[in-house]
């Protein structure tokens, strides 16, 4: 009898979240597409029944997370590396490991706030690369994770044998160890590249936002996440229908990196 | 005789050296991230904690005009949404989870397993724009006249339920954090209970039980920490959730009973009011020392989620 009401309870939880995620996945797609064509592509925004695209924004959007990976990678690389080869055992590194974990899942508005008092205040002006950083920010500690987690699956006979040839250990590490490690490391990047693409939060008081092309990194920069947040609540339809629209561009992309990342490296991670 | 070459002699001993300096600084850099997020946050806030003292806590006024600000009713907002979350969300992570577990099979639960997970990578503020065009209304056009309609004179949840059915509030926004976090608590719990030593689960099955029971009786109890864990760490992300809220939570700095009046949070106060504040004025100074308060709350959030995960799996 109980076990008969938890069959069905469990089947009923789970058909409630698959109807929620089609819920969500179905009204972006239908949202979303009414408002996809060219226009929306190539043209910057606009005031509103300007006929105003989002192409700033993607493009904001792109130059931002790619500053972010350009500084987070080598960053969570190399501390990574820290914690796998060099930090067993010290309390230095195990502090580290404690910080990174709390980075990983402090409020990403709180990381918006610190880059606004170190980056933007003193200078005087929002910019995009205040936002790179803020992104950044929230890359690292995902690609530490999994960098360490991945250095620390290499057998140690590689090492040996690495050693045992006269390499330097730097070249150990960087020759055998990571390149053994590397689809699991860019599978980290991957991830905190999807985690940091849809980020809005942090982004609001640090590059701003803007409504025309915005190439400098020294000034307030468009990003997609922002976009939406800007039309989504306007009283203008066009606007609306363009949030929808930026809305489905960031999940897909979101989605088909994970997806990527979960089919794509599955082989090489068994 | 030969020499060998030795490691000292080789320019290769410099590389080491600085290779490791380099890999340290990283790590110290992550290291003083952290510091600074906390240092600023602290000394940003500190104004706010000067003028107003213990009392910036307990008070539950926020009015610029004439400057009094008090964090009770953010505060206030922040822990009533994370508990409505909570309390939907773990019902039906522990469902899904024990479902995909034990009953569904091999393929179907893969298959949903990843859809959930894939939930669970959606950006906040599409979950935000969905709770704004999709739930508000539905819950302003059947849900709340429905409650008020059925609980609006039973005493004990009549004050819960009382309040213009406008679609916005408390409970909407636990509603959407809670298909938030719920992907996330479903992805740690399915997590847990795989890790469990399958012999455990087939002696059990041999005396007769059900899954039910196996469920009840060998699972939970030994996977408790871990799914706690999971909980504490959804919880951990809804307090400091900002994009999915503000969009439904109606923002207005109130504290009350009813679940269908517009509240706020900590971090939907942040995101709105932060650009209409002035550097080095109070107000900012207020909301980095409510920025403050949540980084506290999220830390020992963390602290207990870490604490209890550790237990069973190190």
């Amino acid at each position: 009898m109980m076990d008969k009401a938890a069959t069905v309870f469990g089947a009923a939880t789970t058909g409630i979240l698959v109807l929620v995620l089609a819920s969500i996945l179905g009204t972006l797609l239908w949202n979303g597409v009414a408002g996809l064509s060219i226009a929306a592509l190539i043209y910057p925004m606009g005031p509103p029944g300007s006929n105003g695209g989002l192409a700033n924004a993607i493009l904001g959007s792109i130059i931002q997370t790619a500053m972010a990976l350009l500084i987070g990678t080598p960053i969570g690389l190399g501390c990574g590396i820290y914690l796998s080869e060099f930090g067993r055992g010290s309390r230095f590194a195990s502090a580290v490991r404690f910080v990174s974990d709390v980075l990983l899942s402090a409020p990403s508005i709180l990381i918006g706030l610190f880059v606004y008092l170190v980056l933007v205040a003193p200078f005087g002006h929002f910019s995009g690369f205040a936002g790179s950083v803020a992104l950044a920010i929230l890359a690292v500690p995902i690609i530490v994770r999994t960098t360490e987690d991945m250095l620390r699956l290499v057998p140690v006979a590689m090492r040996e044998a690495g050693s045992a040839l006269g390499a330097p250990q730097w070249r150990v590490v960087l020759f055998l160890c990571l390149r053994s490690a590397a689809p699991g490391v860019l599978t980290g990047i991957l991830l905190a590249l999807a985690r940091v693409s849809g980020e809005t939060a942090p982004l609001l008081f640090t590059s701003l936002g803007n409504q025309n092309w915005s190439f400098s990194l020294d000034k307030p920069m468009a990003s997609l996440p922002i976009a939406i947040y800007q039309y989504a609540g306007a009283s203008y339809d066009d606007w609306v229908r363009l949030a929808w629209t930026g809305a489905l561009l960031v999940t897909l992309g979101v989605l088909s990196i994970n997806i990527i990342v979960r089919f794509g490296f599955r082989r090489t991670q068994s | 005789m030969p020499s060998l070459p030795t490691a000292k002699q080789t320019p290769f001993w410099r590389g080491d050296r600085l290779f490791r300096l380099l890999v340290g600084a990283c790590a110290l850099l992550v290291l003083l991230s952290l510091g600074g997020l906390v240092l600023t946050m602290a000394l940003g806030g500190a104004h706010a904690f000067r003028v107003f003292g213990p009392e910036f806590v307990i008070s539950n006024i926020w009015n610029p005009v004439a400057d009094q600000y008090g964090a009770l009713a953010p505060v206030f907002g922040t822990l009533a949404s994370t508990l409505i979350a909570v309390l939907i969300a773990v019902p039906l992570a522990f469902g899904a989870a024990f479902w995909l577990t034990a009953i569904a099979p091999p393929m179907v639960a893969e298959i949903v397993g990843t859809a959930v997970q894939l939930l669970a990578a959606v950006p906040s503020i599409i979950f935000g724009m969905w709770g704004f065009f999709i739930i508000v209304p539905f819950m302003a056009r059947h849900v709340q006249p429905f409650l008020r309609h059925n609980f609006g004179h039973t005493p004990g949840v009549r004050w819960l339920v009382h309040g213009a059915p406008f679609g916005y509030g408390l409970l909407t926004g636990g509603l959407v954090l809670a298909v938030m976090i719920t992907p996330f608590i479903t992805a740690v719990m399915r997590d847990v209970f795989r890790v469990m030593p399958t012999m455990l689960r087939e002696s059990a099955y041999g005396l007769g039980a059900t899954r039910w029971e196996v469920m009840r009786q060998v699972v939970v109890p030994w996977a408790r920490a871990g799914m706690i864990g999971g909980v504490v760490l959804g919880m951990g992300r809804a307090l400091g959730e900002t994009m999915a809220v503000t969009f439904v939570i109606g923002n207005a700095n109130t504290i009350g009973w009813s679940l269908f009046a517009p509240r706020n949070t900590v971090a939907s106060l942040v995101a709105l009011e932060f650009p209409e504040s002035p550097a080095g004025s109070l107000k900012l100074s207020s909301l980095l020392a409510l920025g403050f308060i949540l980084m506290l709350l999220s830390f020992a959030t963390l602290a207990v989620a870490r604490w209890l995960l550790r237990e069973k799996h190190s």
